[in-house]
């Protein structure tokens, strides 16, 4: 059984009497520990799907199972828990929380699925580490550049240990050298066994990932174009931290 | 343990925006205060008011007055009796519903010598030993009359500290307590040996007030002292000090010997006949059996009436009523503009922090932990509020016994904080509610892509 299942999955938005088929009877399987890139032009659907996917939407139409359980009807408060425990999200704008610093943005998490104070913090060093950000750890966001932002957004991503990572876009706000930084820290996570999909413009990204899908007008391209998964370019060298 | 949290990061965002959550809180300050405030200053009216009524002997005595006879009497009018001490008599052996009863038989127009010192006392009046009981009188020196005195009609007077002060000196002024006993004074010029003191009376504060002047010796007053202690409410603890009592029947042979010319017998007519009731729940019966009584004894004529302290009672209860109201509904519209601006408040800072609940919600934040969050915040606001406004209150008190001079002391009760922090609290959740409600059903999607 994969460990996540689309069945037929539509989403429908209503505009001014028109109908816009965000995403259009799509069906997709993904099993554990791929590592996954969404591809494809403006308005054609890649973040609806992500957002399905992470349980932060609900489909119009369809059936989703996710790790064995069917989330298409859930209610907002199990989807709030299985967002908490089982999926982690990373940003383009890394979302961080201002007032509050590196440290206790990476705990939020566990704050709400009721993890003991000491063992919130032990887990948040242990992922601020793993991302190389324990030192940052009592900065403000604001104190931080793009990059450290980044990664602590995927600490506090990773720290409730969960089974799949959703990244909107991650390098699409930081310079070249960071994003590959940042793209790294996937390859070693992706490496470690964590299952992870990224809905990317950039082709040098998708043409590094084992599996790529491409949406086009709300629907999952049978043929991958080359030129955007970056698959014409001279294979480039998979970033190592 | 969430709820700790919510508690703690809504203390944490009231401490970051001060000055908004100090405007915000200031509608439940000012409601807490009014209302604790107000209560304080009603239980010091109350306080006052009963203490008066203490002073003036109780609830539970009536007096017996003359009356006109009723018209279908009014051919038996001169045949009217008038109170005397067969009414007395007879009320206090056949009259088992009324536990007391005391004769008086008063001098009008009485002066009080000693040398060159004179004073006017509030009553000169011949009694029983009854009196004590029913006037609430005590004698903290010598003696009060034996029957002894009352069967020889000794010339022997009990006095009030008041009648001291005037004739033998004030001790607030000589420095010392003068004890009159055996000391012979004038009634309109008969000689009287006192026998017996009262204590003084006075009310709660007066006390303290003298105690505090005691321990820290006022300044010395340049220009003329200032008259003290007739205000309001205080007149009642002032007549009661000039009082004068002497045995009943030393009044009727030495005062009333004018006598009758017809039966050559001093007037024996009383100035009052003042009973007590053995059980005020039983007021009513016992007032008819007094009547029957009397109308036994005055030859079926009905000359008298009585007058019950209900009416007074009465009265200071319903302006206790009427305080208590006007300052609930004064409170209540604070606390309820308060809520407004805790609402207003809420309102605004969660659509500043649209985009925040929204990273919440992402990461897992369930509506019902946004919705304690935000309900937490608008509690703390009303708690804090509240706990200023009770401190407050503290001040306002303290202002007013300072700048104000009236002599009743507000006091602060326990309960109407208790209802004042309670009514903020409900003030603070309602207003909560809404805002929350709002923030908890926000779609995490469109709070994400909020600018
Ligand atoms: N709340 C909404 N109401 C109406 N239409 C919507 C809404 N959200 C998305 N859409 C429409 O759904 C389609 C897919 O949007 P989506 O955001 O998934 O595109 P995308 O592939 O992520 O594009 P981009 O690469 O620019 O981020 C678009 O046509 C968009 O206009
Ligand atoms: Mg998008």
């Amino acid at each position: 059984m994969a460990l996540l299942e689309l069945r037929n999955v539509s989403k429908l938005y209503q505009l001014g009497g028109e109908e816009i088929r965000a995403l259009d009877d799509v069906s997709l399987d993904i099993e554990g520990g791929e590592f996954i890139s969404i591809i494809g032009p403006s308005g054609s659907g890649k973040s609806t799907l992500m957002h399905i996917l992470g349980c932060l939407d609900s489909p119009t139409r369809g059936t989703i199972r996710l790790d064995g359980t069917m989330i298409h009807d859930a209610t907002a408060r199990q989807l709030a828990a299985i967002r908490n425990r089982k999926i982690g999200f990373v940003f383009q704008f890394f979302n961080l929380l201002p007032k509050l610093n590196v440290l206790q943005n990476v705990e939020l998490p566990m704050l709400y699925s009721g993890v003991g104070g000491r063992e919130r913090r032990e887990r948040a060093l242990t992922a601020l580490q793993a991302v190389g950000m324990d030192n940052r750890a009592r900065h403000r966001p604001s104190q931080l550049s793009g990059g450290q932002q980044q990664r602590a957004a995927i600490a506090r991503a990773l720290v409730n240990n969960p089974k799949i990572i959703f990244a909107d876009e991650p390098t699409g706000n930081l310079d070249s050298h960071t994003g590959t930084m940042i793209l790294s820290l996937f390859h070693q996570l992706s490496a470690a066994g964590r299952t992870i999909i990224l809905v990317t413009h950039d082709p040098e990204i998708a043409a590094v990932t084992p599996r790529r899908i491409e949406i086009r007008d709300g629907k999952i391209a049978a043929k991958i174009d080359a030129k955007l998964a970056g698959l014409d370019r001279v294979s480039p060298a998979v970033p190592q931290a | 343990m969430k709820f700790f949290n919510a508690l703690l990061s809504g203390l944490k965002d009231v401490w970051a925006h001060k000055l908004r959550s100090m405007l915000t809180m200031l509608g439940i300050i000012l409601g807490v205060a009014s209302l604790v405030g107000m209560a304080a200053i009603v239980k010091g009216m109350e306080n006052g008011m009963k203490e008066t009524m203490v002073t003036m002997g109780g609830a539970d005595k009536v007096l017996i007055l003359d009356a006109q006879v009723p018209p279908e009497q009014e051919h038996l009018a001169d045949q009217a009796p008038g109170r005397t001490l067969q009414d007395v008599y007879a009320l206090r052996d056949s009259a088992p519903l009324i536990r007391l009863v005391s004769p008086e038989m008063s001098l009008g127009r009485s002066v009080i010598t000693r040398g060159q010192k004179q004073v006017s006392p509030s009553e000169c009046v011949g009694v029983w030993p009854a009196v004590l009981e029913m006037n609430l009188h005590t004698v903290a020196h010598g003696r009060f009359f034996t029957a002894l005195d009352e069967e020889y009609a000794a010339s022997v007077c009990v006095i009030g500290t008041g009648i001291r002060d005037e004739l033998f000196g004030n001790p607030d002024e000589t420095g010392k307590e003068i004890i009159p006993l055996g000391e012979v004074i004038f009634i309109n010029e008969q000689p009287f040996t006192i026998v017996g003191m009262f204590e003084r009376y006075e009310s709660e504060q007066d006390r303290r007030e003298r105690e505090l002047a005691k321990r820290r010796p006022a300044a010395p007053a340049n220009g003329p002292a200032r008259a003290r202690g007739w205000g309001r409410g205080n007149w009642a603890f002032n007549r009661k000090n000039l009082t004068v009592y002497m045995p009943l029947n030393t009044m009727w042979l030495k005062f009333r010997a004018g006598g009758d010319a017809t039966t050559d017998v001093p007037d024996p007519r009383l100035d009052d006949i003042d009973i007590k009731v053995a059980d005020f729940g039983q007021l009513e019966a016992a007032l008819q059996q007094a009547r029957n009584v009397l109308m036994f004894t005055h030859k079926g004529i009905e000359d008298f009436s009585f007058r019950t302290q209900e009416n007074r009672v009465e009265t200071i209860n319903q302006q206790i009523r009427n305080a208590r109201l006007s300052g609930g509904i004064i409170a209540g519209i604070s606390l309820l503009v308060g809520g407004i601006g805790i609402m207003n408040i809420i309102l605004a800072s969660i659509n500043e922090r649209i985009r925040e609940i929204g990273i919440c919600k992402a990461i897992g934040a369930s509506p019902e932990t946004v919705f304690l969050q935000i309900i937490v915040e608008a509690a703390v606001i009303a708690l804090l509020g509240a706990a200023i406004g009770v401190m407050a209150s503290f001040g306002l008190v303290d202002l007013l016994a300072q700048i104000s001079p009236t002599l009743n002391l507000p006091v602060i009760t326990l309960p109407p904080i208790f209802v004042a922090v309670l009514c903020s609290i409900a003030v603070g959740l309602l207003a909560g509610v809404f805002p929350a409600l709002k923030a908890a059903r926000l779609n995490p999607i469109e709070a994400l892509r909020y600018e």
